[in-house]
């Protein structure tokens, strides 16, 4: 069931256009103090070899026990994700060998994953609109440690400190065909779980890696083969590897070549995909069902109480700005990015006009705080400080102008907006005697200029930056206007 | 006291406390009785530091009045449990010196009680043998002969190391594991009592694996009472190994000598096999008439697929051993043989450290889990498992109590004689034993007679689920019945 | 079923296990040997029935979410037998 492809996503080739299909595999760390099926800590950065138990380090004799916490994490994120629960699943090994694979196998599950089927509705911010990308499965399975083969010329240096920590992979649909649309799957995928506290998203650190299942085709022919691109690490990368290997693969089949399965890097230092040349020898994983673990099972009622537990998700918290705010879908999407920053917006928006709050939050905070490469969490002015700006601008206490030099003086010395107004007479001058004695002084000083506004009413735009600038910025802008427009007989 | 040696556990427990004798001179008589021995080989290691300064403290307790379970009862440790400090090697080249920073569950419980070390005991290497011959430290003799010749038997396997130790009384009693018969089988070739108990009765945690969906911790030790006085301390729920059953744990003791009459004992009409010697047909009459003595009910029963259960063990076994054993490769810990790149000295090393029995395993096993054949082979011995659980939930059903059947289908065989061209003539050994492994359930084997050749011959009670008390009870009547084993004469001394 | 030579072979490498030319003939008959013994579960009727996971019916006990072990890299690494810093050192490993 294929829809027609969209003309705008082809990729236009020597020979016509190509579509290009990707199906993604993303590894997510679950978030949890210690790993999936021992007590080793999980934290990042330890000493080599720190963070691992003798079940990590797979001595003989040890047997996994699992992590009670990490089943949570990963039911929690299979309801954000709208998917199956199942109740009953199972955990398999995958057999081979590997010197960051202590046991010879990871352990997966195969047969009967934790989670089933879903979807996850995800905004096209470049093209816009928005695409349902379909969700095969999401399951539990352990990290491996990590090698390090620059640390001498002939050896590898291994560390089991990741080795046993619990993964969340989540396999898509082959339901993405742009590398936009890819972009914007795992962007969503990451504001999901980090709503919901499963993962925290960290791509540097390698919490969220993505598997990238590429292969092009011309529109309405069947599926090509695909090459599977390893481990990308960061979200321009998997657009960057996209856009290469779908290139890559329409040259090879334009140049009369086949497309062979398999393996491969991207290599962001050159922005190109190469064959993995340790894994071209075919896997035969032997997948069993681990007999040193039960079945998985819990009852609806362990999934219900999660779900009563579940935070409101992005999607449901634009709907509702949108609805209770009247702030447009866009503002919305990019209020929901990040559950910090909506939580934020929500403080300031609370009671007040939500659009303003909107505009403020967005284009003056985080405009700023991107600046600064600072967040939500550090960002120097509070939702408070920011709520009172908006009211002072509301109250008319100040004009927009003069709020911008508020936001300044919050943002870099701090205190009550509402007292620095005050204290260094900011306020707006609303004194009909005041702006009307300045008015009679422009008037006075420019009598050419009155002659050319009587013709061009425009003009009068001249006049009221001449009044506040006569002002101080204070003067009520509208009262301004009003008065001049009064004086001036247009 | 004469010779401390020739104690049961339990005679040696009751003396300790009447402080007729001390731990210390009850360690060092076996300590000396293990030097002498040593042409037996069932001992890869002896600890005498170990044992002499835990029974020191054993003797300070028992001083104190305040005796534990099992204060001062030598033990010797099948070289398969992990020891903390203490070269713990599988009998295998590949786990090299290996020295491990832990203490497996059961040996541990075992300390707890007051036990004491002797040493670590011989093993068909990662436990994968009836014989105790494919050890990387040479094959174990078994103290019996047979009348008349000078010729060396095995002391079963792979648990011949702890067989041949508790019948040759290099120590009061020893552990063992049980994956197809690896208790049983070697109980019965050396005259000894062993039992598997059901599985998720002892924690698996610390010992090496070999196929973990089959492996059972249990003793071996000179009588029943013995063994229900050692499995008390090893049995228990370990939240370290989920496999582990959280139910209470029976005081074993006290179900010996608690009346059979009214049981009802199955008797498997397939387990009568085509070829049987007559002596284990007359055995199995003997126990079966021994048990009706003392009032129990003996019923036929039908356990329809036994005879696959042995052909499944074949593919279920090997196929979590090759998973299990992947982790040594010469990375972590053991051997390790130099290599041009990773893969070549995987390669090496595997090929260096495991045994010929072991390669073939693992390569069978391999080749029962790899693409293709799957289905076909594991999936297909799996549903078989379910089939033989079902067979015996069917007679525990009609209300049987228990099952009798011989131990093994021969008496201990000569060093070298079998399995040589063909593997599974060596693994016909288990025919009778590895249904139970298949089903989890709690079997044990128990000396009944003796055969032509004046060699020990067991029979074997099977038992319900994480009912081994009635195992006890039963298998004291056949003991009581067929009178206490003599010793074999210590030829080696 | 039965195995040739070429996937005794495969099945060593799969293994990570060295073979000869000379053990590959031995091999062969024993793995052969062992597969001709289990043809007979062919025989057995198995529609419908449930390949066994756990022998035992129970459910699955779980873990607290607690850092209780770690920090002990030197037993880690203590049985090793090549290390540096802490860090196994194997052969290099080319990807
Ligand atoms: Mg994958
Ligand atoms: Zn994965």
């Amino acid at each position: 069931m294929n829809a027609p492809a969209s003309p705008s996503k082809l990729i236009k080739g020597a020979t016509g256009d190509w579509e290009v299909v990707i199906g993604m595999e993303i590894h997510a760390q679950v978030t949890s103090k210690s790993k999936l099926f021992s007590g080793a800590s999980t934290t990042f950065g330890a000493e080599p070899n720190a963070n691992v138990s003798l079940v990590d380090a797979a001595m003989p004799g040890m047997l996994p026990v699992i992590n009670e916490e990490c089943v949570k994490q990963a039911v929690r994120s299979g309801l954000g994700l709208k998917a199956r629960i199942n109740l009953r699943s199972t955990f398999d090994r995958k057999n081979y060998f590997y010197p960051d694979l202590p046991q010879g196998y990871q352990i997966s599950q195969y047969k009967s994953p934790i989670v089933g089927e879903g979807e996850v509705l995800v905004d096209l911010p470049e093209s816009g609109g928005q695409i349902r990308v379909g969700i095969e499965r999401l399951h539990l399975e352990q990290d491996a440690g990590k090698s390090l083969h620059d640390q001498h010329p002939t050896m590898s240096f291994v560390d089991l400190n990741r080795s046993g920590v619990a993964l969340m992979e989540i396999v898509s649909k082959p339901d993405l065909r742009s590398s936009e649309e890819a972009r914007a799957y795992v962007t969503k995928l990451r504001t999901i779980l980090r709503y919901l506290g499963t993962c925290d998203g960290n791509m540097e650190e390698g919490s969220l890696r993505a598997d990238v299942n590429v292969s092009v085709r011309r529109p309405g022919e069947p599926l090509g083969t695909r090459c599977e691109i390893k481990n990308v690490n960061s979200i321009r990368f998997i657009g960057q590897a996209i856009e290469h290997e779908a290139r890559r693969q329409i040259g090879i089949i334009e140049d009369g070549g086949v497309i062979e399965q398999e393996t491969r890097l991207f290599d962001p230092g050159k922005g190109e995909t190469r064959s993995m040349r340790s894994k071209e020898e075919a896997h035969d994983y032997r997948y069993f069902p681990d007999p040193d673990l039960l079945p998985l099972e819990f009852d609806q009622a362990f999934v219900d109480a999660l779900a009563a537990d579940l935070p409101e998700l992005p999607d449901e918290k634009k709907a509702r700005f949108i609805a209770d705010y009247g702030v447009t879908p866009y503002d919305a999407s990019v209020l929901v990015a990040e559950r910090a920053s909506a939580d934020f917006y929500e403080a300031v928006a609370k009671g007040r006009d939500g659009k303003a709050a909107a505009n403020w939050v967005i284009n003056e905070l985080f405009g700023r705080l991107n600046k600064e490469g600072k967040d939500v969490a550090t960002s120097p002015v509070s939702a408070a400080q920011l709520g009172a700006i908006v009211d002072l601008i509301g109250e008319g206490v100040i004009s927009g102008k003069i709020a911008k030099d508020l936001f300044e003086i919050v943002w870099s010395e701090g205190g009550d907006p509402r007292q620095i107004v005050e204290s260094r007479g900011m306020k707006q001058v609303t004194d009909t005697g005041a702006i009307e004695a300045a008015i009679d002084a422009v008037i006075a000083a420019n009598p050419d200029k009155v002659e050319q506004a009587k013709a061009k009413p425009t003009m009068i735009g001249w006049f009221v930056g001449q009044v506040m600038k006569q002002t101080g910025g204070k003067a009520n802008p509208q009262a301004v206007n009003d008065m001049l427009k009064a004086k001036l007989g247009i | 006291m004469s010779d401390l040696t020739n104690l049961t556990l339990a005679e040696a427990r009751d003396a300790l406390v009447r402080r007729e004798t001390s731990a210390t001179d009850i360690a060092k008589a076996f300590l000396a009785a293990m030097e002498k021995a040593r042409p037996l080989n069932a001992y890869v290691l002896e600890t005498p530091e170990q044992a002499l300064a835990m029974a020191a403290q054993s003797d300070e307790r028992l001083a104190r009045g305040e005796a534990r379970p099992l204060e001062g009862i030598a033990l010797g440790v099948k070289d398969l449990y992990a020891t903390k400090g203490v070269r713990t090697t599988a009998s295998s080249k590949i786990l090299a010196n290996f020295v491990p920073g832990y203490e497996s569950t059961v040996t541990s419980q075992l300390w707890r009680d007051g036990a004491v070390m002797l040493g670590k005991l011989n093993n068909d290497e990662f436990a994968m043998g009836s014989s105790n011959e494919t050890s990387a430290f040479g094959p174990v003799q078994s103290p019996w002969r047979r009348e008349g010749s000078n010729a060396a038997l095995v002391p079963g396997g792979s648990s011949g190391g702890s067989s041949a130790a508790v019948a040759a009384r290099l120590c009061l009693g020893a552990t063992a594991t049980d994956t197809g018969g690896s208790i049983r089988q070697p109980a019965a070739f050396t005259g000894t009592v062993g039992i598997k108990p059901t599985y998720g009765r002892c924690s698996r945690w610390g010992i090496v694996a070999f196929a973990s969906s089959l492996d059972q911790a249990g003793p071996i030790a000179r009588t029943v009472r013995d063994n229900a006085i050692l499995l008390r301390s090893m049995a228990g729920h370990d939240p370290k190994d989920t496999t582990s059953a959280d139910l209470p744990v029976p005081d074993y003791e006290a179900a010996i000598g608690r009346s059979v009459k009214g049981m009802r004992i199955g008797i498997p009409k397939e387990y009568r096999l085509a070829g049987m010697p007559a002596e284990i047909e007359a055995l199995w009459d003997k126990g079966a008439k021994w048990l009706r003595d003392a009032g129990a009910e003996i019923v036929e029963v039908s356990l329809p697929h036994t005879k696959y259960a042995l052909p499944a063990y074949y593919i279920v076994a090997p196929a979590e051993a090759s998973s299990n054993l992947a982790r040594y490769d010469g990375v972590r810990y053991g051997l390790r043989e130099p290599g041009r790149d990773i893969v070549e000295m995987y390669e090496k090393t595997r090929a260096a450290g495991f045994g010929a029995e072991v390669r073939r395993r693992v390569m069978i096993g391999t080749y029962v889990l790899s693409a293709g054949y799957y289905d076909a082979y594991y999936v297909r011995a799996q549903k078989i498992r379910t089939l033989i659980k079902r067979d015996f939930e069917n007679v525990y059903a009609q209300g049987v109590h228990a099952i009798l059947t011989p131990a093994t289908p021969s008496a201990a065989f000569g060093i070298g004689e079998k399995g040589g061209e063909d593997p599974v003539e060596m693994y016909l050994n288990d025919i009778f034993t590895v249904t139970v492994n298949m089903a989890g359930l709690p079997g044990i084997a128990v000396p009944a007679g003796r055969s032509s050749e004046g060699l020990p011959l067991g029979l074997q009670l099977i038992g319900r689920a994480f009912d081994e008390e009635t195992l006890f009870s039963l298998s004291e009547v056949i003991e009581q019945a067929a009178g206490r084993v003599e010793l074999p004469q210590a030829w080696w001394a | 079923m039965s195995v040739d030579q070429a996937t005794v072979r495969r099945i060593a490498h799969l293994a990570r296990i060295a073979v000869t030319d000379e053990e590959v003939p031995h091999l062969q008959g024993e793995l052969n040997a062992i597969l001709a013994f289990v043809e007979q579960l062919a025989e057995v009727d198995v529609t419908g029935v449930e390949p066994m996971t756990s022998v035992t019916p129970m459910m699955m006990k779980k873990r607290q979410d607690e850092v209780t072990d770690g920090g002990y890299a030197e037993i880690i690494v203590g049985n090793a037998p090549l290390t540096e810093d802490h860090y196994f050192v194997v052969p290099k490993v080319v990807e």
